[in-house]
């Protein structure tokens, strides 16, 4: 096991286990399948794979946690405790974490670690370390003789759905939450992306994250991830994933026992730069607000709105940065985007490509694959796209810009809500009205201005109609794993009312 | 009076949806005659009325007034509800077999025109944040309305179920797509023109009257409503999650049913332990999601308790709703009350134990006799399952635990009674029971600012305080990079 973080390129295929109690870690379970290294094509490693019957071992494991173990019965101080001692964990154990993220997924190694596990998982573990003994319930005016409180309790074995763009990350903003909020946890990775959170579940049983609290389990959507939410003993369903899954998730929960969920899916954020904008900077930003993660982000800013008076400049400049974009190994230096993260995402944005062509959008650059190993796609852009093409649309979900020219701020506004999505979008201006005017129409979760993808850790996340229910981060999470009682009691010679 | 407001309302009905081709009888319970033929909503018509609540949602002056414009207007509304308290109150009884001493007295001065008043109290106060970043950043964050709302409410409490939905989603700034239960069309007629008289502007609050398969169906699966409440059957709330996941993903908060425990320990003063506990089950008829349907009675205190609860029941006064002295009107409808007589049929088949009751009262009228089977068993469907008439479930316990795990052990997870003294047995029971409400020494303490909502399949979500305004709002955060931040 050792020997897979020292080495960057992995030569041997291994066996990862199930870190279902601390004291029965079990031999390599019958089946496994394999986890694919997107530069090489070639096989990283066999995972155990997690049918139906792991997933109800794995509930009654959180549920016997929960019911009877010490996790919801110790201070949430305690908890809190070992909530800080993990992120020493993470922190500690960064670039392995690192390392195996960039090898699952295809992500620049610099981009995992030097800003995600230190700055969007480690950092968020100590931020909800800092919730967890200040969940407040609240004493209530009756109108009448009555002492009304109310708990914020912890809602119990919560179901969590985890994708691939950002293994640890999305890791974090389950499972931190969830634990500071006391509830007991069974989590599937993405079968793209298996390998972190199996060394991140084995440093929570060091971190003392008593058996059963925190399950984790690789597999498929169609078998583990529909088993979990449709599962009769499950409390609550977290899923992050896209909208037709997202649709089978909230069907399946509704159809079992019931459970809330909280959903995060899919998005085709407009980028709208204004005529007041810098073009340079502008340029820079609407070029890493689609690029970033190989244009692998829900809230990818897909759909760039340029106004029609600096349209042209802004192609010739946004076409000159993306042929300057170096594609390549993401774990060499220098390096911008990295692979797609496996075949199936690789055959799909090929494919857009070509519907964009057939469409009638102009390719300004790009448009295929790099090499003939690895899932490499040249950086793409595409221009004046109609909002009715499929480009503009669909989220493509790759290196893949649609470009598209406005005049008015009321046009850009009705055009930049019409869609079925509304998780983020970006606004470029130095005007304070026009700045005003767009974030408050924009029918959108996030809007960033002169900015993007900026995930701190108190900032709520998550969708407007299609692309989701919920936020994730800040306090507003805590409200997705607790459930609120009200303890009311009459009063005899209140002293007050 | 009653003869002028039907007559009033079948002109009234017709202007929430002007283009009628088909109607539906309501029925009086206690005559089972027809008192109303009601213009019956179909696919079409929500459309219409979606469009409109869309329309000003969009572009109507609702959600760009301030929040105190709304606030009056909400303020007026409550005014006018308060006036025609006893017009309200009369519909909702003639309808729904509820006492009108009951709806008149309590339901719409303290749980209608109240809770318009609450809320229109909130209106101005739905704040968002300012929060700090890791780096140098403003962040802040718009509680938005959600949009178009869709509301699909229950036969129960007709008033007070439109006051629960309607009232904090417009002091939210949302518009409206309701429908009434087809049991219970009449009185939310009259508050859907009382909203207009108050000033709320066309498209705001759009009030449909219909069946769910349906009307509640087209809610549900609409693609141009944000969201949608529904308080009904835990069966139904399924169907409604299911096609709000279908169609456009739109959330959901749903109140369900429950088969609540009302636990007594043998410190309770039993008097008052049988008059609560009786009250806890029989109020409304039974017709309660809340109902205290399984009371759990300390072995001590059993036998005595289960002498003075029948003695209870057979002095409880059922009769015409109308009348002073009456504690108990007539189930709701046919349907309900053929299900409550076949559910005292499966009791005594399982082998409780029938104590009093069990049978129709008189030949006219959905009356039942006040019923009681004791010594009953959790797995018989008299313990599992939710009656929702005047049934009460005795069964006897020994320990604290035991009642706590026999109380949690059910699907449901809406309410609970305790009635004990202690302090400390009171302080075990509310943490440990799995429900969202828990009423000490007291039951179906309703007051404005407290949360009601279910644990498991009762429901998710939170109705009233501040908890319901999550349900109509959205959260949007907007960032902007700081030059120059004189502090982070």
């Amino acid at each position: 096991m050792g020997s897979l973080w020292t080495l960057p390129l992995v030569s041997l295929p291994l066996c990862f286990f199930f870190f279902l109690q601390r004291d029965s870690i079990g031999a390599c379970p019958g089946e496994t399948f394999p986890t694919v290294d997107p530069r090489t094509e070639e096989v990283l490693a066999d995972v155990a794979k997690a049918d139906v019957e792991d997933i109800n071992r794995a509930v009654k494991a959180a549920r016997k946690a929960f019911d009877h173990g010490p996790w919801p019965r110790m201070t949430a101080y305690e908890r809190s405790k070992i909530l800080l001692k993990y992120a020493d964990l993470l922190e500690k154990h960064n670039d392995e974490l690192a390392t195996l993220d960039s090898l699952d997924s295809g992500k620049l190694y610099s981009q995992s670690q030097g800003v995600e596990i230190p700055h969007f998982v480690t950092r968020l573990f100590r931020y909800y370390a800092g919730w967890a003994d200040k969940i407040h319930g609240k004493t209530l005016p009756a109108d009448g003789p009555h002492q009304v409180l109310t708990f914020h309790e912890p809602i119990g074995v919560v179901g969590q759905i985890i994708p691939w763009n950002f293994p640890m990350v999305m890791f974090a903003w389950k499972v931190a939450p969830a634990l500071a909020c006391g509830n007991t946890i069974v989590l599937k990775t993405a079968e793209q992306t298996p390998l972190s959170a199996c060394l991140a579940a084995k440093l929570a049983v060091e971190a003392g994250l008593p058996p059963g609290v925190l399950n984790v389990v690789s597999g498929f959507g169609e078998t583990a991830g529909a088993a979990i939410s449709s599962h009769m003993d499950i409390d609550k369903v977290a899923f992050t994933g896209s909208t037709e899954t997202g649709k089978l998730v909230m069907q399946a929960a509704a159809r079992s026992n019931l459970k809330p969920v909280t959903l995060e899916l899919g998005g085709k954020s407009p980028f709208i730069i204004m005529p007041d904008a810098d073009i340079d900077q502008a340029v820079e930003l609407s070029h890493f607000a689609l690029f970033f993660n190989q244009g692998q982000c829900c809230c990818a800013g897909s759909r760039t709105f340029v106004h029609e008076s600096i349209y042209d400049e802004y192609i010739e400049k946004a076409k000159a940065r993306a042929l300057k974009r170096v594609v390549g190994d993401p774990f060499k230096s220098g390096v911008e985007q990295g692979p797609q993260v496996d075949k199936a995402q690789f055959e799909k944005i090929l494919s857009y490509i070509d519907v964009g062509r057939h469409e009638g959008a102009n390719l300004v650059t790009g448009g295929t694959r790099i090499g003939n190993k690895g899932y490499y796609i040249q950086p793409t852009i595409f221009s004046d796209v109609k909002d009715d093409m499929a480009i503009s649309r669909d989220e493509i979900f790759g290196p893949v810009q649609a470009v598209t020219k406005f005049r008015t701020v009321q046009e850009a506004i009705e055009r930049a809500n019409n869609t079925t999505y509304g998780l983020a979008a970006g606004v470029f201006t130095k005007d304070i009205d026009t700045a005003n005017t767009f974030s408050r129409a924009l029918r959108v979760g996030s809007v960033w201005i002169n900015c993007y993808d900026v995930f701190d850790a108190a900032i709520p996340f998550g969708g407007y109609k299609m692309s989701g229910q919920g936020r994730e981060k800040g306090e507003y999470v805590l409200h997705n794993y607790t459930q609120v009682k009200a303890v009311v009691t009459p009063l005899r010679n209140p002293a007050w009312l």
